[in-house]
C-alpha cells in the first residue's frame, strides 16, 4: 500500500538519486522509427568506452520535435538543458568524446533558439521529461498526488465541481464539457459503473494521444482512477488502437506497476475505493472512436454506433452508466486537481479553457507536437512554432479535424484556435491534427482524399453515411477526372446537407465537412475543374496537360530521357513535342527541363 | 403509472411514461415512416426515416429510439425532416434495381410506398446496382440481395425471435451486406425455413418462391383460419385465388403472435395436390373405393364391436396425433376410456 | 472440418481450444479471442471461425460479421513480410501515393495481395501516428520514415535476402 506520505518519500528518493549529468533519449514511435534505439545503444557503448560513470543515460517519451528525431536532451546541474538533434551513431560518438568527456559543446549539432517557445505544456507535461517505464519518475513529478488528495480529502461532488469549474472540454473532437459528463455519470442510478478511456486515435494526422500514452502512461491511469472515484465506478477500460504497439506495451507495464504499488486494484491508497483497469485493443475501425461504437466494440460486436439518447452516462457499457473521455482530456485532470480549477480556467479563451495539443504535419518545416493555450492564432502555430512552410512556399490552407474537419484558408490565418472560432469558419477542432497545405495541393483532391477515407471507414449502418459517402466520392471522382458538370456541384451541396441532417453518428454527420469547407473557400478550384476541365494545382493528372514552348525549347533531350512512357519526341537541337495521347501527366519533364520550357495547363 | 403529455405537430397527446415518440405517434394515427423499425424487434435507429424535430434538441432525432418526456414538442414534417427523409430515399434508390414493373413486392414494398409519398425517383445519383448472385438454394424462398436496403429486420427476427441466427451483417461501409456467414447459401446454415424473415422484409430482397408472378395479378382473397399442422393453434391467412392457395401469411393470434414455422408458412401445397384424399376410402372386393363419412364410421364401429366381442376390451389401442387440438385429443381419450373401455391411449410423438 | 487443415494445425488448434476455454462465459470475449487466434494462425480461416463460434456459443454469422468489420482481421494467409504503407493525411500530402506506387510496381502486386513467392503482402494502413516522419511505411514491426521513392528498392532487397 502506498500513502500520500509514501509518495513524498519516493519523490525525494528519486530526485536525490538523480545524477547531476543526465542524457535523455526520446524513444517514442517517431524516435524509434528515426533510429533512436541505435542511438541509445551507441550512447551506452561510447559512455562505457569513455568511462562516463557520472552520466545517467535515461530513456524518455517524445518531446514533440519530430522533425529533429532522433535526438537527445542533455541536463547538467546548474545549466540550461540543450538538445542534440538529427543524430547519427557517428555524431553520437563525436558528441560523447568532445562534449560529455571533453566538455566542449558541439554547437553545430545543437538545436538553436528556444525549441519549445510559445508552448504551454499541461497534457504533455511529462512527455520527453520522464522515463515512461518508471513509476518513480512519474511520482517525482508529483504523480499520483492528485489521486491521493481526492481520496484522502475530497468529497465526490467536489471533485466533479472542480472539473466543471475548470472549463475543461473533451479533447477528442466534440468539445463537450467534461465536468458535465462526469456529473451525469455520477448522478446516473446504477450499482455498477464504468470509466473508459478513448485511445482509439483515428484521425489521420493526429498522434498526441499516442505520444501521451507512450510518454506518460501513468497520467492517464491516475486520471481514470480519479474519474472512477468521482463518478462511483469500480472498473475501467482503455480502448487503444492496435496500430500503437509501443503504447500498448507501456500501458501494460504501467498498469502492472500501479497495481503492485496499490495505486490500482482493491482499497487504493488505504481507502475504501477499488478500481480495476483493463486494456482493450482495437482491431482497425475508425468509427470506434465514436463513443457508442467503441462500447459496442468492447462488448465484442461490430463497431456500429447506437442512437443517443440514451447516452453512455446513463446506459453505456453492458447497459451500465459509463464515463468516456479521451486520452488528452484525461491527461489534463491530475494537474487540474493539483493546481485547482481557477488556475486552469485562467488559461485559454472565454469558452475554451486550458491548452490544446496539435500535431503539426504536412507541408511544414517543424513537424511535431505542440501544446499551446486555446486561442493561440493559427499564424503563430504555423510560422512561429512550426517554422513556416518548406522552401518558403505560400500557405494555402490548414486542415484541422481530419476527415470530420475542414480547412482554414490563408485569409483566416489569424483566427484564434478554439472550439467555437473554428466552428464559425466551417472547420472544427477535432482531435488536433493540423495539416498544412501549400500552393501545390488541389483542394478538390484533398476533399476526395478525405471522402475516400470515410467511404472506407463508414460502418454501413445508416443510409446517409453508407450510401451518401460513396455517392459523394463518385461525384468528386468525376470532377477530378474532368468529367464533372456544374450540376455536380449543386448535388454535392445537397447531398452534404442531407448527410449532415440524417446520419446516425458524428462520422456521417461530419463526413461532408471537407467538401463543404473546400467548396466554401476554394469554389473557384471546383469550377476550374468542371468548366475549364483544368486542375489549377496540376494534381489531377487526368485533366492536367503539359506543353513544350517552342520558343524556349533548346532541344537538349533531357525531357525525352526522363519521360517514363516515351511520350516526348525530338532529336538533339530540335524542338521537342509531347504526344498528347501517350502522356500520363506525371510532370517529370517539367521538373527536369533546365530552360523552363514546359508548362502545365 | 405516470402519464405524460407530448405535443406532436401541435396536438397534445397523453401517454404512459417510458414510451417512444414513434409509439405515441402511431397510437394516435400520426404517420411516421419507418424501414428498420418493427414493434417486435430491438430498436436500432438505422434507417433514419423516422427522424423528427424535437424542440430544444440538437439535430434531428429518431422517433423510434427517443423516449418521450413530459412537455416534449415534436414536429414530424418540417422542411429539415422532409429533406432528410428524401435524401435517405434518394440514396437507397440510387443503386436499387429499378424493376418495380416485374417486382414481386410492388404494391406492398415500403421503399416504393415512401418513394411515391415523397416523390423521389432515385435518378439524382445514379449508380450501378450492387453485384449479388440470387440465392435460390432454399425451396421456399429466394434471396435477392441486390434489392436489400440493409434495414436488418431479417437479421433481428432470425436472431431475437426465431433463435436460428442464420443471418448477419458482413463487411462494412457500402460493402455491407446481409446474409449467412462466408457468403454461403442459406441452405448451408442453421436456417429453419420458417419464412419470418420473408414476412418482415420491407422490400423484395426476400420473397416466397410459391405464388411468384401470380400473387400480384391474382384476385387475392384472404381466408383467416387456424393452422392444421399441430395443436398450437397458430392463426394464418390463406392467400387464395379462385380456390387455389398461393401463399400463407401469419396473423397475430394469441398463440403465435404473428409467427409461423416452416409447415404453417410453406406446407400448404398438399391442399391442391391431385393425390390428396378428400373422402374416406373403404376396401370393397380388395379395392379401395370412395365412401361417405357415415359409411366409413359405421364400418369402423362395426369392426371395433366385433373385435371387442371376440378378443375383449383390451385388444384395441388408440394413437392420437400431436397435430390435433387439446380438445380433439381429450375427446379421443374419452372415447377410449368411456366407450371402448380401456386406457390404451398414446400419441404419435412416442412412435 | 477439413482433415488436412486439422492435421496441419494440430498444435495451433489445441492452443485455440485452450484459449477459448479461458475466455468462455466472459463478457466481450469474441474480439480478444479472434485477435489471439489470428496471432496463432496468421489469419482466420473458416475452420477457425467455426471453432470459435461453437466454443464461445456465438452464432457464426456474428463471428464472421465481426471478422469482416474490422480491417485488422484477415481471412487470407499473409506473406512472410507485411509491408504496410501509411495512407494517413500527413503521409498523403508528402507523397505516400508515389511510395505505394513504387512498392506495388516493384513487387508486382496491389494492396491486399501477396507475392507469388509468399514473401510480401502489401497493406494500406491508417495513420500510424508517425506523421512527423511522413511518408512512412512499416515492414513487420520496423518503421521506415522520411521516405523517398528511391529508397524503396534497397529496403525491399533487405527482406529478400533474409
Amino acid at each position: 500500500m502506498t500513502t500520500v506520505q509514501d509518495l513524498a518519500r519516493i519523490k525525494d528518493l528519486q530526485l536525490s538519486q538523480r545524477r547531476g549529468k543526465r542524457v535523455l533519449v526520446g524513444l517514442a514511435t517517431c524516435g524509434v522509427a528515426a533510429g533512436a534505439e541505435a542511438i541509445r545503444t551507441e550512447l551506452l557503448a561510447a559512455g562505457e568506452k569513455f568511462g562516463l560513470s557520472d552520466f545517467a543515460f535515461d530513456r524518455t517519451g517524445c518531446i514533440g520535435l519530430c522533425a529533429y528525431e532522433p535526438m537527445m536532451e542533455v541536463h547538467r546541474q546548474g545549466e540550461a538543458p540543450y538538445f542534440y538533434v538529427n543524430l547519427t551513431p557517428e555524431r553520437v560518438r563525436e558528441i560523447v568524446e568532445e562534449d560529455f568527456s571533453g566538455g566542449r559543446k558541439l554547437d553545430q549539432y545543437i538545436l538553436g533558439g528556444e525549441p519549445l517557445k510559445s508552448q504551454l505544456r499541461i497534457a504533455l507535461r511529462n512527455c520527453g521529461v520522464i522515463d515512461p517505464d518508471s513509476l518513480e519518475d512519474y511520482i517525482a513529478q508529483d504523480g499520483y498526488l492528485a489521486l491521493g488528495t481526492v481520496l484522502s480529502t475530497m468529497k465526490r461532488p467536489d471533485i466533479v465541481d472542480v472539473i466543471k469549474r475548470s472549463g475543461l472540454r473533451g479533447r477528442g473532437g466534440g468539445g463537450f464539457p467534461t465536468g458535465l459528463k462526469w456529473e451525469f455519470t455520477a448522478k446516473a442510478p446504477g450499482d455498477h459503473k464504468y470509466v473508459i478511456c478513448n485511445a482509439d486515435e483515428g484521425d489521420p494526422g493526429a498522434f498526441m494521444d499516442r505520444s501521451i500514452l507512450e510518454g506518460d502512461p501513468h497520467a492517464v491511469i491516475e486520471a481514470m482512477a480519479i474519474a472512477a472515484y468521482a463518478v462511483g465506478a469500480s472498473e475501467g477500460y482503455i480502448y487503444v488502437r492496435a496500430e500503437y504497439p509501443l503504447a500498448v506495451d507501456r500501458l501494460n507495464r504501467a498498469i502492472a506497476q500501479a497495481e503492485e504499488m496499490g495505486l490500482l486494484g482493491e482499497g487504493i491508497m488505504g481507502s475504501e475505493f477499488s478500481f480495476h483497469l483493463h486494456l482493450k485493443l482495437g482491431s482497425g475501425a475508425f468509427v470506434c472512436g465514436e463513443e457508442t461504437a467503441l462500447i459496442a466494440s468492447i462488448e465484442g460486436q461490430r463497431g456500429m454506433p447506437r442512437p443517443r439518447p440514451p447516452f453512455p452516462a446513463s446506459k453505456g457499457l453492458w447497459g451500465k452508466p459509463t464515463l468516456i473521455n479521451n486520452v488528452e482530456t484525461f491527461a489534463n485532470v491530475p494537474t487540474i486537481i493539483r493546481n485547482g480549477a481557477d488556475w486552469f480556467a485562467a488559461i485559454g479563451t472565454d469558452k475554451s479553457k486550458g491548452t490544446k495539443v496539435f500535431a503539426l504535419g504536412g507541408n511544414i518545416n517543424k513537424t511535431g507536437l505542440v501544446e499551446v493555450p486555446m486561442g493561440t492564432r493559427l499564424r503563430e502555430v504555423v510560422y512561429d512554432i512550426g517554422g513556416g512552410l518548406p522552401g518558403g512556399k505560400a500557405f494555402k490552407a490548414a486542415q484541422t479535424g481530419g476527415p470530420s474537419g475542414g480547412c482554414i484558408p490563408a485569409a483566416h490565418i489569424d483566427t484564434p484556435i478554439d472550439y467555437d472560432s473554428l466552428l464559425a469558419i466551417g472547420s472544427m477542432m477535432g482531435s488536433g491534427g493540423l495539416i498544412v497545405i501549400d500552393e501545390h495541393a488541389c483542394m478538390v483532391d484533398v476533399a476526395r482524399f478525405f471522402l475516400e477515407f470515410t467511404v472506407d471507414e463508414s460502418c454501413g449502418k445508416c443510409p446517409p453515411c453508407r450510401v451518401g459517402t460513396r455517392r459523394m466520392l463518385q461525384v468528386l471522382e468525376r470532377i477530378t477526372a474532368g468529367q464533372g458538370t456544374e450540376e455536380d456541384i449543386v448535388k454535392l451541396k445537397d447531398l452534404a446537407e442531407g448527410m449532415k441532417l440524417g446520419s446516425l453518428c458524428g462520422l456521417g454527420q461530419s463526413a461532408p465537412n471537407p467538401v463543404m469547407s473546400t467548396l466554401r473557400y476554394f469554389e473557384d478550384e471546383y469550377y476550374a475543374h468542371v468548366r475549364e476541365k483544368r486542375c489549377p494545382a496540376g494534381v489531377c493528372t487526368a485533366i492536367t496537360k503539359y506543353w513544350i514552348d517552342p520558343e524556349k525549347c533548346r532541344g537538349c533531350t533531357l525531357c525525352v530521357k526522363v519521360c517514363p512512357v516515351s511520350a516526348i519526341t525530338g532529336k538533339v537541337k530540335e524542338i521537342h513535342e509531347i504526344e498528347r495521347d501517350a502522356c500520363i501527366s506525371c510532370g517529370a519533364c517539367q521538373e527536369k527541363c533546365p530552360f523552363d520550357a514546359i508548362s502545365r495547363r | 403509472m405516470t402519464e405524460i403529455r407530448v405535443k406532436i405537430d401541435n396536438v397534445t397527446y397523453t401517454a404512459p411514461e417510458g414510451v417512444t415518440i414513434l409509439e405515441i405517434a402511431r397510437a394516435n394515427g400520426v404517420e411516421v415512416p419507418t424501414l428498420c423499425y418493427h414493434p417486435k424487434l430491438s430498436i436500432v435507429g438505422a434507417c433514419r426515416m423516422c427522424v423528427v424535430e424535437v424542440a430544444g434538441s440538437r439535430g434531428l432525432m429518431t422517433a423510434c429510439s427517443t423516449v418521450a418526456v413530459d412537455g416534449m414538442e415534436v414536429n414530424t414534417r418540417t422542411d429539415a425532416v422532409v429533406k432528410s427523409r428524401r435524401n435517405v430515399l434518394e440514396l437507397l434508390l440510387s443503386d436499387h434495381p429499378m424493376e418495380c414493373l416485374t417486382c414481386e413486392a410492388a404494391g406492398k414494398c415500403s421503399l416504393q410506398k415512401y418513394a411515391y409519398e415523397y416523390s423521389v425517383t432515385g435518378a439524382t445519383y445514379q449508380a450501378e446496382p450492387r453485384d449479388h448472385d440470387l440465392d435460390s438454394s432454399n425451396p421456399f424462398y429466394l434471396r435477392d440481395m441486390r434489392m436489400c436496403i440493409t434495414c436488418g429486420q431479417c437479421v433481428r427476427v432470425c436472431d431475437e425471435i426465431v433463435g436460428a441466427s442464420a443471418l448477419g451483417f458482413s463487411e462494412r461501409g457500402d460493402r455491407t451486406f446481409v446474409g449467412p456467414a462466408f457468403g454461403h447459401n442459406i441452405t448451408d446454415t442453421t436456417c429453419v425455413s420458417c419464412g419470418s424473415c420473408v414476412d418482415f422484409c420491407p422490400t423484395t430482397a426476400l420473397t416466397s418462391t410459391h405464388g411468384r408472378n401470380r400473387l400480384r395479378t391474382a384476385n387475392i382473397r384472404k381466408v383467416t383460419t387456424t393452422c392444421g399442422y399441430c395443436g398450437v393453434g397458430c392463426q394464418i391467412n390463406l392467400l387464395v385465388d379462385r380456390n387455389e392457395i398461393l401463399g400463407v401469411e401469419p396473423v397475430e393470434g394469441p398463440a403465435n403472435d404473428g409467427f409461423l414455422c416452416v409447415k404453417g408458412k410453406y406446407g400448404f401445397n398438399f391442399v391442391n395436390h391431385p393425390d390428396r384424399l378428400k373422402t374416406p376410402l373403404v376396401r370393397r372386393n380388395g379395392q379401395l373405393v370412395e365412401a361417405s363419412w357415415d359409411e366409413a364410421l359405421e364400418l369402423v364401429a362395426r369392426k371395433f364391436s366385433s373385435i371387442i366381442d371376440q378378443h375383449g376390451r383390451q385388444s384395441i389401442m388408440s394413437l392420437s396425433s400431436a397435430r390435433c387440438t387439446n380438445e380433439e385429443n381429450y375427446l379421443m381419450q374419452k372415447l377410449f376410456r368411456a366407450v371402448i373401455g380401456n386406457n390404451n391411449i398414446d400419441h404419435c410423438a412416442r412412435l | 472440418m477439413d482433415n488436412a487443415f486439422a492435421t496441419q494445425h494440430k498444435e495451433e488448434l489445441g492452443r485455440l481450444r485452450e484459449l477459448i476455454g479461458q475466455y468462455r462465459g466472459r463478457h466481450g470475449a469474441l474480439i480478444p479471442v479472434l485477435q489471439k487466434a489470428q496471432d496463432l494462425f496468421g489469419y482466420l480461416p473458416i475452420e477457425v471461425q467455426g471453432i470459435i463460434s461453437e466454443g464461445l456459443r456465438i452464432p457464426l454469422p456474428e463471428v464472421y460479421g465481426v471478422v469482416t468489420f474490422y480491417s485488422q482481421f484477415t481471412m487470407v494467409k499473409k506473406g512472410k513480410h507485411q509491408v504496410a504503407v501509411c495512407l494517413g493525411t500527413a503521409c498523403y500530402i508528402r507523397g505516400a501515393k508515389d511510395i505505394l506506387g513504387e512498392i506495388q510496381s516493384r513487387l508486382g502486386i496491389e494492396v491486399g495481395q501477396t507475392t507469388d513467392d509468399g514473401l510480401f503482402t502489401i497493406d494500406g494502413t491508417r495513420c500510424i501516428g508517425a506523421c512527423g516522419l511522413a511518408p512512412v511505411i512499416t515492414i513487420d514491426k520496423e518503421v521506415y520514415g522520411r521516405l523517398e521513392v528511391r529508397h524503396i528498392k534497397g529496403i525491399l532487397e533487405k527482406y529478400r535476402e533474409d
